[in-house]
C-alpha cells in the first residue's frame, strides 16, 4: 500500500524534554539535515520541521527498518543517546496515523497551546525549504498542501483559535471588545516586568499608536520605551499621563496600591469619560480594585485575567472534538486519494472514462442516424471501439512501464491531471 | 389591505425569527438570510403604506394603526440603511423584535378608515406627523443600541462573560451607535416640534397651548437635549448616555401612547 510509504519520525513537547529537544537543533537552517536525509538510502521524499517545541521528518519510504533507524540516528547525531535511548524519546506514525498526525500538527491540535496559529507557518516554512532543494515529490507534496487545507478548514468551521488562551493576548482581547479599534489608543506600562512587556507587544502588533513606559528607575524606563519606539515617564506624572493614554498595565513590585480610585475619579472628567482599561498583573497588586465601580473605567487584575484563560481554554477543548473529526474526515479523503495514485485503479478509472465517452457519443450520433442497416451501425460501433482503445494504448502502456517509484508517482500524477480523473473531493 | 398588512407581518415574524437564529447559531449564512427576509418586509411594508395612502385619500397618521406601522415601517427603514455604514454586529437581533411588536400593535389596532376631522385637513399633517414618527424610529434604534450596550457592559464590568460577551460589539461601536442615532433622530424631532408648532399656529391660532402630547412632547425633548448638550460639553458616554437612551425612548412611547389615553387633549384624535 501506497499509504504506508508515508511516515513521520520526530520528538515533540510531549515526548521529549527540553534538554533533549535541544540537542537536536540544526543551527544552520533546514537545508543542510534535509539534503543529508534525503541522501540517507530508501529515502524517496522528505521535509523537515523544526520549532522549539517538535522536530519532525516527514517522508515516504518503501524500505522501511533501516531508513528509519539511519534517519533517527541523524536526527540524534547532536546527542550523545544511544539507539535504545533515543528510540524512548521518538515517535514514529506511518500510514494513516502519519497522515492524521500531519493534518493535527498543522492545525495546532497537537501543539501545547492547543489551537495556535504559528505552527501553520512554520509548516509552510518548511515545505518551502524542502520544495526550493527538490526533496519532495507527487506524495509529501500532496500532503502537505493537504496539511495547509485542513487547518484552514479547522479555523473557519471550529473556533479553535477564537478565544484566547494566555494572559498578554487575553489583555488584548478585551481591549478590543472596549475600543473596538485599537489604532490611535495609547498605552502606558508601569513598572518594567516581563508580562507587561509581553502584552505591550500584543498590542503593538494589534495596531496601538504608542507606548509610555513609566518606571521607578528611569533607566529601565526609558530602556523598555526605545524597544516600542515610545517614551519613557517618571512615576510621579502617573496622574498626569493618565489624562491621555487608554490602556494601562500595571506591574511594578510596589508593597502598595499605586494608584488609587480617589486620584482616577477627578480625572475622568479632564478625559472627558473616554474609556480607560487598567490592567493589573503586579502580585501585591497595584491598582485599587475599587476603580472598577467608576464609570468608563475596566479593571482586571490577574486573577480575573487566569479566569478568563480558564473559560477560553475549556471552550478551545470543546472546538478542538469538531477539530478531530474533520481531521478524520480528511484522513479518509487523503487515503482515498492515495489508492488512486496506484496504477490498476488509474487505469480502470482512464477506461471507464473513455468509454462512457464513447458510448454517450455513439447514443448521440445512432439517434440521428435513421434508417442506417444494422450491419452500418455495427461497423461504426467497432470503429469507435478501436479508436478509443487505440488511442488508449500508448498511455496505459505509459503508466505500466517499470521505473522507480518517484517517477511512477510523477507519471501517475500526470496522468491523472491530463484526463482529469478525480477521486472524490481531493482536488 | 387587511391581508397585505398581515403578509407584512409575517414576513416580519419570520425575519425576527430568523435573527434570533443567527444570534444563537453566527452562522453567517443564516444572517444574508434574515436581512433578505427584513428587505422583503419592507417592500411590502411600503407597498401596504402606499396602498393605504390611496384608499384612504390622505396621508395615513391619522389613528393607532397608522402611526404605529409607520413607526415600524421608518425602524425598519432606518435600520437597513444604517446598515452600510455602520457595523454593528447582531444590531439586528435587538431591532427587528421591537418592530415585530410595534406591528402587532398595529395589527391589533382599528385598521377602519375614516373621514379626515376638518381640522387636520392641512399640508402639514404629511410634514409634521412623519417628521415627528421617524424621529421616533431613531430613538427606538438608540434605544435597541443603549440595551445592547448595557448587555455588553454588564458583562465586561462583571467579568463575566455569558451570552453577550462574544456576540455584541465592542462597547465603542455601541456607544457611537447610539450617538450616530441621536445625531439623526434628534435634528428630526426638533423639526417635528416645530412643524407642529407652525401648524398649530395655523390651526388654531397659537404656536403652543401646553396641550399634553406638547408638554411631553417637550419634556421629551429636553431629556434628549440634555443628553446631547452633556455628550459635547463633558464627553458624557457609555453606560449613562445607553439608560439616557432607554429613559428617553420610554418618554417617547408615552408621549406615543400614555398621553392620550391618560391624558386626553387636542392630539387626542390621533391614536
Amino acid at each position: 500500500m501506497l499509504a504506508d510509504t508515508i511516515m513521520v519520525l520526530g520528538v515533540n513537547h510531549k515526548t521529549a524534554p527540553v534538554e533533549v529537544r535541544e540537542k537536536l537543533a540544526f543551527p544552520e537552517g533546514p537545508k543542510e539535515p534535509l539534503q543529508k536525509i534525503k541522501a540517507i538510502s530508501g529515502t524517496d521524499e522528505c521535509c523537515f520541521l523544526s520549532t522549539c517545541n517538535r522536530v519532525e521528518v516527514i517522508f515516504a519510504s518503501k524500505a522501511q527498518e533501516e531508513t528509519v533507524r539511519d534517519i533517527r540516528r541523524f536526527l540524534f547525531s547532536g546527542s550523545k543517546l544511544s539507539d535504545t535511548e533515543s528510540e524512548r524519546y521518538c515517535y514514529l506514525h506511518q500510514g494513516r496515523d502519519a497522515i492524521s498526525h500531519l493534518f493535527r500538527v498543522g492545525s495546532g491540535l497537537d501543539s501545547m497551546v492547543v489551537g495556535e496559529p504559528q505552527i501553520l507557518g512554520q509548516l509552510k516554512e518548511a515545505y518551502r525549504d524542502a520544495d526550493e532543494i527538490k526533496t519532495m515529490g507527487v506524495l509529501l507534496n500532496r500532503l502537505l498542501h493537504k496539511s495547509f487545507s485542513v487547518a484552514k478548514r479547522i479555523r473557519t468551521e471550529t473556533n479553535i483559535g477564537g478565544n484566547a488562551v494566555s494572559i498578554s493576548y487575553a489583555a488584548v482581547q478585551l481591549a478590543k471588545k472596549i475600543f473596538g479599534d485599537l489604532k490611535n489608543k495609547k498605552v502606558l506600562l508601569v513598572g518594567a516586568g516581563e508580562m507587561a512587556e509581553l502584552a505591550a507587544e500584543h498590542l503593538v502588533t494589534q495596531g496601538v499608536s504608542k507606548v509610555i513606559v513609566a518606571n521607578r528607575t528611569l533607566e529601565r524606563a526609558v530602556k523598555l520605551a526605545r524597544r516600542f519606539n515610545g517614551s519613557a515617564v517618571a512615576l510621579d506624572e502617573l496622574a498626569q499621563q493618565l489624562q491621555v493614554v487608554d490602556i494601562l498595565i500595571s506591574s511594578t513590585g510596589s508593597p502598595n496600591l499605586v494608584l488609587r480610585k480617589e486620584e482616577v475619579k477627578p480625572l475622568m472628567r479632564q478625559r472627558r469619560n473616554r474609556p480607560l482599561f487598567l490592567i493589573d498583573i503586579a502580585v501585591p497588586r497595584d491598582l485599587d480594585p475599587k476603580l472598577n465601580d467608576l464609570d468608563n473605567i475596566y479593571l482586571y487584575d490577574i486573577d480575573d485575567l487566569r479566569h478568563v484563560v480558564e473559560i477560553n481554554k475549556s471552550e478551545r477543548d470543546k472546538e478542538a472534538v469538531k477539530a478531530e473529526r474533520i481531521v478524520s474526515e480528511e484522513m479518509l479523503g487523503f487515503l482515498q486519494w492515495l489508492e488512486g495514485m496506484e496504477v490498476t485503479p488509474t487505469i480502470q478509472e482512464l477506461l471507464a472514462k473513455a468509454n462512457a465517452i464513447r458510448e454517450a457519443e455513439m447514443k448521440k450520433t445512432m439517434n440521428k442516424l435513421n434508417g442506417l442497416p444494422e450491419k452500418d451501425k455495427k461497423s461504426i460501433e467497432i470503429l469507435c471501439n478501436s479508436i478509443v482503445n487505440k488511442l488508449l494504448h500508448d498511455p496505459i502502456l505509459f503508466l505500466k512501464a517499470n521505473g522507480d517509484a518517484l517517477d511512477k508517482q510523477v507519471k501517475l500524477d500526470v496522468v491523472r491531471k491530463m484526463f482529469r480523473l478525480h477521486r472524490n473531493s481531493v482536488e | 389591505m387587511t391581508l397585505l398588512f398581515t403578509l407584512t407581518l409575517v414576513i416580519y415574524v419570520l425575519a425576527t425569527a430568523a435573527y434570533i437564529a443567527y444570534f444563537s447559531s453566527q452562522k453567517e449564512k443564516i444572517r444574508t438570510v434574515a436581512r433578505s427576509i427584513l428587505f422583503a418586509g419592507a417592500a411590502s411594508h411600503t407597498l401596504c403604506l402606499v396602498v393605504r395612502f390611496i384608499l384612504a385619500g390622505h396621508t395615513p397618521l391619522t389613528n393607532n394603526h397608522e402611526a404605529v406601522s409607520f413607526f415600524a415601517w421608518s425602524i425598519t427603514v432606518g435600520f437597513l440603511s444604517f446598515r452600510w455604514r455602520y457595523q454593528v454586529k447582531n444590531f439586528g437581533t435587538f431591532v427587528t423584535p421591537l418592530i415585530t411588536a410595534l406591528m402587532f400593535i398595529s395589527f391589533f389596532s382599528s385598521q377602519d378608515i375614516y373621514e379626515l376631522p376638518p381640522a387636520l385637513k392641512s399640508g402639514w399633517l404629511p410634514v409634521h406627523a412623519s417628521t415627528a414618527i421617524m424621529a421616533n424610529g431613531f430613538l427606538a434604534m438608540a434605544f435597541c443600541g443603549g440595551i445592547m450596550y448595557l448587555l455588553q457592559e454588564r458583562e465586561i464590568k462583571k467579568k463575566r462573560f455569558g451570552l453577550f460577551y462574544s456576540r455584541l460589539p465592542s462597547l465603542d461601536a455601541l456607544d457611537s451607535l447610539n450617538h450616530h442615532c441621536l445625531s439623526i433622530g434628534f435634528p428630526l424631532m426638533t423639526l417635528g416640534i416645530i412643524t407642529g408648532s407652525v401648524w398649530a399656529k395655523q390651526a388654531w391660532g397659537s404656536y403652543w397651548q401646553w396641550d399634553p402630547k406638547e408638554t411631553w412632547s417637550l419634556i421629551t425633548w429636553l431629556l434628549y437635549a440634555a443628553l446631547l448638550h452633556q455628550r459635547l460639553t463633558v464627553g458624557w458616554r457609555g453606560r449613562r448616555t445607553a439608560i439616557m437612551a432607554i429613559v428617553g425612548f420610554s418618554a417617547a412611547l408615552f408621549t406615543l401612547w400614555g398621553v392620550t389615553s391618560l391624558l386626553g387633549g387636542v392630539h387626542s384624535y390621533v391614536g
